[in-house]
């Protein structure tokens, strides 16, 4: 079945059953390989992405159900206020070791300062728990997300 | 033209030794490379490869440094970058000498030969792993970058006609500051490489670095903040399909019997290919391989290990350590100090399976034909690699190439190459290329692990209770034996007993001995370290029980016992400062210390940990003062700490592998927990200004927090922690 989707405003048209998740037609499909695979089951956050501006796990989203949404991924998240601030902040404190999950934490990070642009400690806990890092970056990732937000101004 | 003595005129203290080593041998060669410019071969020391890959010179190069005519300088390394950071920090000790910006030095990954990038503390094996690229690269590099500045400044020397010692190398030029004249490397490269190799060198003293100790930019970093970066689970040849797989759940065990008609007609799946032990479903999308899997009835036949439980392991560990194992160390006579001891102590201590879990999950990407096999993988060990494919696919080693991609995340996992092995299996039933991704699950389910260890330990304290005796017998599995037979040698090799032998301690009569058993049913290997991640968890908890039987402050017991440290004395005595050691804390919080020296580095940390009335642990901070020798990058430094704390606090609270009926019990984050933001505590480092050579810091900071965090909780609730993980049910408190 073709589905047309839109995806960092672009409308691609792609032919896979409905139920497939949105991971799999963005990385195997079209070729956007930003954003990773870590678990399939909603449980680490690194294939995270934005379907109308709210950061969503694209392993568990089928396809079918994203209708005229628009999505955004970690390839054009640099084009958004809120997403180039991360980038900066997270280039300035450091904070990627292997970076397999950073895509995933950047979207995340972005979603919460789009909708927040004083997140306290505790509304980042909330906001970024449901991404793992493996190399355990969060010391930096907290400070990070607070420095994009100061730059809120 | 070789050079076969390098007198090393700037060593500082503690450097002494390698020189005298590198002294002896000939390690540098320099020459005009292919297409003009200079090249430096090294050979970096200690290869144990060097008797069989020596040319008739003696000379084994392994690593290559290339200044071209438009002035690029390229460093062909050995060493992979997993997030450690290696990609940043090894640069700059040759650009350090070289007197280049950082920037102006480009690292090119070698392709996989082991004669040509073993790595020396990894028995030439070319290998990045136990933390030591820069330990082993740190001199031999910055010779070479001090080799070529001097001679590029004598080819402008000559060029000008003037005397070299008036010439200055300077942000990538040489300048001759009476004349104003200056000329840029890559316009010397060429006729350097005709100057004579100097002699000798003299090496930049501390006090004059200008970037090594100067927190420096992770290259790397761009291209992984913006989804550029290219793992192994990123590559695309052309035509390529996706492929996932289901292994027996048991290991040993066999395919019986496979129903694929469902699978076969989800749509976007191609192919199903069947091996004894695994079933693979190539198609054109991840989400239609992952269908096709669920759609698989597969029968298994579980074979000899069907009915084991982790039980029957940890039992045959114990029975092992009452018979003697070989002895590690061995000092005075611990029978008899023990024997005349005022009090004795005595503990069993109990380390879990571990599953690596790198973020990124397995995956190999393989193209079989007739005549040749490429290979795309993110690996710690490409000629290990490139190796197995070739035996596995029954080609050649020359015709097979193997390309080397970033790692998301290593640990230990990726020196090993059973994933390589299954993705060529798999592949040479595929036309064409085929990208086999492990699920989650399989990944969990499928590792290799860090071995369960068991260990017996006992000391013997004097009327002032301090330590006369020291008895420690541990069993488990040896991951050197099977992955470096050579460095195993007599029952001991030098990983799994790191931590448990030379203590910073001074323990007049020590006893340490191991009792290799390899566990039935589940195959082990390295991760982040085996030995210092048990073995510091055993031997600094055991002193904490060491300092609480003596009724003594847990900082003060080990203070006392480290006057022929001065190194470990001086990190444990900042840590506690640092840390508030001694002040006050609120009920069911407490504050834990650990103290070791592992992969040639001092480390003390401070846990404060809170632990709530139903027995939940939450570590709040984390104070670590280190003495790694000289800092190359401080900032990675830092940041491998707070990342090396955050995966042993993971251990701690939540990690752990268990066997039922010969399978894995764990499959996804839920049933392996992983440390999350809202878990993870406040971290300060605290770097010890030192001149020694530079200690390794990749696995340190895990082996280190897991005592202080368990010494915290007993400090906290008055409840010993003896075996992992932490067991919260065992912490509530009493109604």
């Amino acid at each position: 079945m073709a589905t047309t989707i839109k995806i960092n405003g672009v409308d691609r048209t792609v032919d896979v059953d409905g139920d497939t998740p949105l991971l799999w037609v963005l990385r195997d499909v079209l070729g956007m390989t930003g954003t990773k695979f870590g678990c399939g089951m909603a449980l680490c956050g690194a294939c995270t992405v934005h379907v109308d501006g709210v950061a969503v796990r694209s392993c568990i989203t089928p396809v079918d159900g994203i209708g005229t949404s628009a999505i955004t991924t970690i390839e054009a998240i640099g084009a958004t206020a809120a997403g180039a601030k991360i980038q900066a902040a997270w280039l300035d404190r450091e904070v990627v070791q292997c970076g397999y999950c950073q895509s995933g934490q950047i979207m995340s990070a972005s979603a919460l300062l789009a909708s927040n642009p004083r997140p306290t400690d505790s509304d980042i806990d909330d906001a970024m728990s449901g991404n793992i890092c493996r190399c355990g970056t969060y010391v930096r990732i907290r400070e990070a997300i607070k420095q994009a937000a100061q730059s809120n101004g | 033209m070789i050079l076969d003595h390098i007198a090393s005129q700037a060593a500082g203290p503690g450097r002494s030794s390698s020189t005298n080593v590198l002294s002896r041998r000939k390690l540098l060669q320099a020459g005009a490379a292919a297409g003009g410019g200079l090249l430096l071969s090294l050979s970096l020391p200690f290869s144990n490869g060097e008797a069989e890959t020596a040319d008739a010179d003696g000379f084994a190069p392994n690593a290559f440094i290339r200044i071209e005519g438009d002035g690029r300088i390229v460093l062909t390394m050995p060493y992979v970058e997993m997030g450690q950071g290696t990609y940043t920090s090894i640069p700059m000790l040759i650009a350090e000498e070289l007197e280049v910006d950082l920037k102006q030095v480009q690292v090119e990954h070698a392709p996989p030969n082991e004669k040509l990038y073993g790595n020396p503390l990894l028995g030439g094996l070319q290998a990045t792993g136990n933390s030591n690229a820069v330990r082993a690269a740190w001199q031999p590099l910055r010779q070479a970058g001090a080799i070529a500045r001097t001679m590029l400044v004598s080819a402008a020397a000559k060029r000008w006609n003037v005397d070299p010692a008036s010439c200055r190398a300077q942000s990538g030029e040489v300048r001759h500051a009476p004349t104003g004249r200056r000329i840029g490397y890559g316009a010397l490269a060429a006729d350097a490489a005709r100057m004579p190799v100097p002699e000798s060198v003299v090496l930049k003293r501390p006090v004059d670095f200008k970037l090594i100790g100067t927190p420096a930019k992770r290259l790397d970093a761009p291209a992984k903040v913006n989804g550029t970066a290219v793992y192994g689970i990123d590559v695309r040849p052309p035509g390529v399909k996706i492929a996932t797989l289901a292994q027996s759940p048991v290991f040993g065990g066999r395919v019986k019997s496979v129903d694929d008609a469902a699978a076969k007609a989800v749509k976007g799946v191609r192919q199903i290919v069947r091996l004894d032990d695994a079933v693979a479903v190539v198609a054109d999308h991840m989400g239609a391989a992952k269908k096709g899997l669920a759609a698989l009835v597969i029968e298994w036949d579980a074979g000899p290990h069907a009915k084991l439980n982790t039980n029957e392991i940890v039992r045959e560990l114990e029975k092992a350590t009452l018979d003697s194992g070989a002895v590690a160390q061995s000092i005075g006579n611990t029978d008899t100090a023990m024997a005349n001891a005022v009090t004795k102590v005595e503990a069993i201590y109990q380390v879990p399976f571990l599953a690596h879990a790198t973020l990124e999950p397995m995956n190999c990407t393989v193209h079989v034909r007739k005549d040749g096999c490429e290979v795309w993988v993110g690996s710690q060990v490409m000629a290990r690699a490139q190796a197995a494919a070739a035996t596995t696919a029954g080609l050649p080693l020359d015709k097979v190439v193997v390309h080397n991609h970033l790692i998301g995340g290593g640990f230990g996992r990726r020196l090993e190459i059973d994933g390589v092995v299954r993705a060529v299996e798999i592949a040479k039933h595929v036309d064409g290329p085929v990208k086999v991704v492990w699920t989650r699950e399989e990944d969990i389910q499928h590792d290799m692990y860090r071995p369960y260890f068991f260990d017996r330990i006992s000391a013997g304290l004097d009327d002032k209770g301090m330590p006369v005796a020291w008895n420690h017998r541990f069993a488990g599995s040896s991951v050197i034996a099977r992955w470096a037979p050579p460095l195993f040698n007599n029952g001991l090799d030098p990983d799994t007993t790191e931590g448990a032998i030379d203590l910073v301690y001074a323990l007049p009569n020590m006893h340490v001995e191991y009792v290799r058993v390899e566990p039935p049913g589940i195959p082990t290997a390295f991760w982040r370290s085996v030995g210092p991640s048990h073995n510091v968890f055993v031997t600094e908890s055991f002193m904490d029980e060491l300092a609480a039987a003596a009724k003594q402050d847990a900082v003060a017991y080990r203070l006392a016992l480290l006057d022929k440290t001065p190194r470990a004395k001086a990190v444990l005595a900042l840590a506690a400062e640092k840390a508030g050691w001694g002040r006050p804390l609120p009920e069911r919080v407490g504050r834990g210390v650990s103290l070791q020296f592992a992969f040639a580095s001092y480390m003390a940390q401070v846990a404060e940990v809170e632990v709530s009335k139903d027995g939940t642990v939450r570590v709040r901070r984390v104070v670590c003062a280190v003495d790694c020798g000289t800092v190359v990058n401080p900032d990675t430094v830092q940041a491998q700490i707070q990342s090396a704390i955050m995966f042993g606090i993971t251990a701690a609270l939540h990690g752990e592998i268990t066997l039922k009926d010969g399978r894995v019990e764990q499959t996804n984050f839920d049933s392996y927990q992983i440390l999350r933001m809202n878990e993870a505590p406040a971290v300060e480092v605290h770097i010890v200004q030192s001149p020694e050579s530079p200690g390794g810091m990749g696995e340190a900071g895990t082996s280190a927090i897991i005592p202080a965090v368990a010494n915290a909780i007993f400090a906290a609730t008055g409840k010993r922690v003896r075996k992992l993980p932490i067991d919260a049910t065992a912490l509530k408190q009493p109604a």
